[in-house]
């Protein structure tokens, strides 16, 4: 397995990039992840290495905001088990504004 | 000299320079999208590294809400890491807005207050870097009975007593207003005299709909507060409150400024109650009293005299730290007025903003 085999990769828009390093997206390797490779645990790591990043998708009770989604694939994962889906092995995590405002 | 002027709107921070009070330049947006409700001119050296720092709540609906300060009058700005504002873990809450940020007295170089929503009051030592949640007013036991107003359950007031910084008010709607006598370490609920209409009890402890008060620096005891319904006096520092509206056209409204140095002098903003909420006579008039609320008088040159349906909120209206006194107030239909002879007069210095949330104005060195 390639290191980037092993990653999972997490997308953002252009309106955080400032907070992943100027980049489009930051890659977490899983083994970072220990026994938690959730959601919730790739936000945990985030905490750790991009807590202004982390911030803009929970808040301070490390729930999702009400108007982030995260999709995984093509799945919503407030449709699926949100912060306790699992992670598998290159997949990608994209960080998406709702619809919302005026 | 300069005056600055802060406004924040629903989509961002603008600001307002002029050197005469008569024309303005404007830059902004800054944080574009963020409502802006809260904002601050710290004029303390010691915090800004000899210039007045900026302070600005800036809530993004998507991304969540970050204090920012700017050491150089707005030309950059930074932001705390971790956002500035955070409910410890154990409440279980998360901030919603940042409603006020309230520098305290020379006397406590770094202290900044700030309200927020869910009500609650936050406590700066480092000039609005990091704040911690002033627990005592948290676990106060009225709290879990607040009812929210129509704007959410907040914190949109906070006033420190000029002279002893032991003493000092919050507002929160709709409980009303709330007095610390030591220095934050007790609260006690501070109504007596202030209706609640919607209260089959006409003079509850708490839950009075207070929407703004303010003071003056010379006359520290004596405030002017502006109720859902009634404008009211104290001058015990809010021990106790006097109706004074009774000679208004209408006693309803969000605002009220009190004159930075001259005491007995203060402005407010009147909309029909209730289900109207629009300027008496469709006419936009501040109205000013110089003798503590048994008079007042209406100040209309200038300002839209027919067809005019705008309101004012809370904190759109302020005046700065000049002799004479500039007065400032901003429309929830993006136009902002400026008065360079403490009312008498209004120039429009902008139009077509999104809606005026909050204004600050100061002159700088």
């Amino acid at each position: 397995m390639t290191p980037a085999d092993a990653a999972v990769h997490l997308r953002v828009p252009a309106s955080l990039r400032t907070y992943a390093g100027g980049s489009s997206g930051v890659d977490v390797d899983l083994t970072e992840l220990g026994d938690r490779r959730t959601i919730g645990g790739l936000l945990d790591h985030l905490a750790v290495t991009h807590p202004d990043l982390e911030r803009r998708i929970r808040d301070e009770q490390r729930r999702l905001r009400r108007h982030v989604n995260l999709f995984l694939g093509n799945d919503n994962v407030r449709d699926l088990s949100e912060q306790d889906t699992p992670l598998a092995a290159g997949v990608e995590v994209a960080v998406m504004p709702a619809v919302s405002g005026g | 000299m300069t005056t600055l002027l802060m406004i924040g709107t629903r989509k961002g921070l603008f600001l307002a320079r002029s050197y005469d009070r008569l024309s303005w330049s404007l830059d902004g947006p800054h944080f574009a999208t963020n409502a802006v409700y809260a904002a601050a001119i710290d004029p303390r050296p010691a915090v800004g590294g000899g210039l007045p720092r900026l302070l600005a709540g800036a809530d993004s609906e998507h991304w969540g809400p970050s204090v920012f300060r700017s050491d150089d009058f707005g030309a950059s700005w930074q932001e705390t890491e971790g956002g500035a504002i955070r409910f410890p873990t154990d409440t279980g809450e998360a901030l919603v807005r940042t409603w006020q940020l309230r520098p305290a007295g020379a006397d406590q170089p770094g202290r900044v207050w700030a309200g927020v929503e869910p009500a609650a009051l936050f406590r700066s030592d480092d000039g609005g870097e990091t704040f911690s949640l002033v627990e005592s007013l948290w676990d106060h036991p009225h709290r879990e009975r607040w009812m929210p107003g129509g704007g959410g359950l907040c914190l949109h007031t906070v006033m420190p007593h000029a002279t002893d910084p032991d003493r000092m008010l919050v507002g929160v709607s709709a409980a009303g207003v709330y007095r610390t006598d030591d220095g934050g370490a007790s609260w006690e609920a501070s109504n007596t005299g202030i209706d609640a209409w919607h209260d089959p009890n006409p003079h509850p402890e708490f839950g009075q709909c207070v929407h703004k008060f303010d003071g003056q620096r010379d006359r520290p005891d004596q405030l002017f507060l502006q109720n859902h319904g009634g404008v009211y006096r104290s001058d015990d520092f809010g021990a106790t409150w006097t109706a004074i509206g009774e000679t208004l056209p209408a006693d309803f409204g969000f605002p009220v400024a009190a004159h930075p140095h001259r005491a007995g002098t203060a402005y407010v903003y009147p909309l029909v109650k209730d289900a109207h909420r629009m300027p008496p006579e469709d006419r936009s008039r501040i109205y000013r009293t110089t003798d503590a609320g048994e008079s007042w008088q209406p100040l209309a040159d200038g300002l839209p005299q027919q067809h005019s349906y705008v309101s004012v909120l809370r904190d759109a209206l302020c005046t700065d730290d000049a002799d004479p006194a500039g007065v400032y107030f901003g429309t929830r239909s993006g136009e902002v007025f400026a008065s360079a002879d403490e009312g008498a007069s209004w120039t429009s210095i902008v139009r077509h903003l999104p809606d005026v949330l909050v204004v600050r104005a100061a002159q700088l060195p």
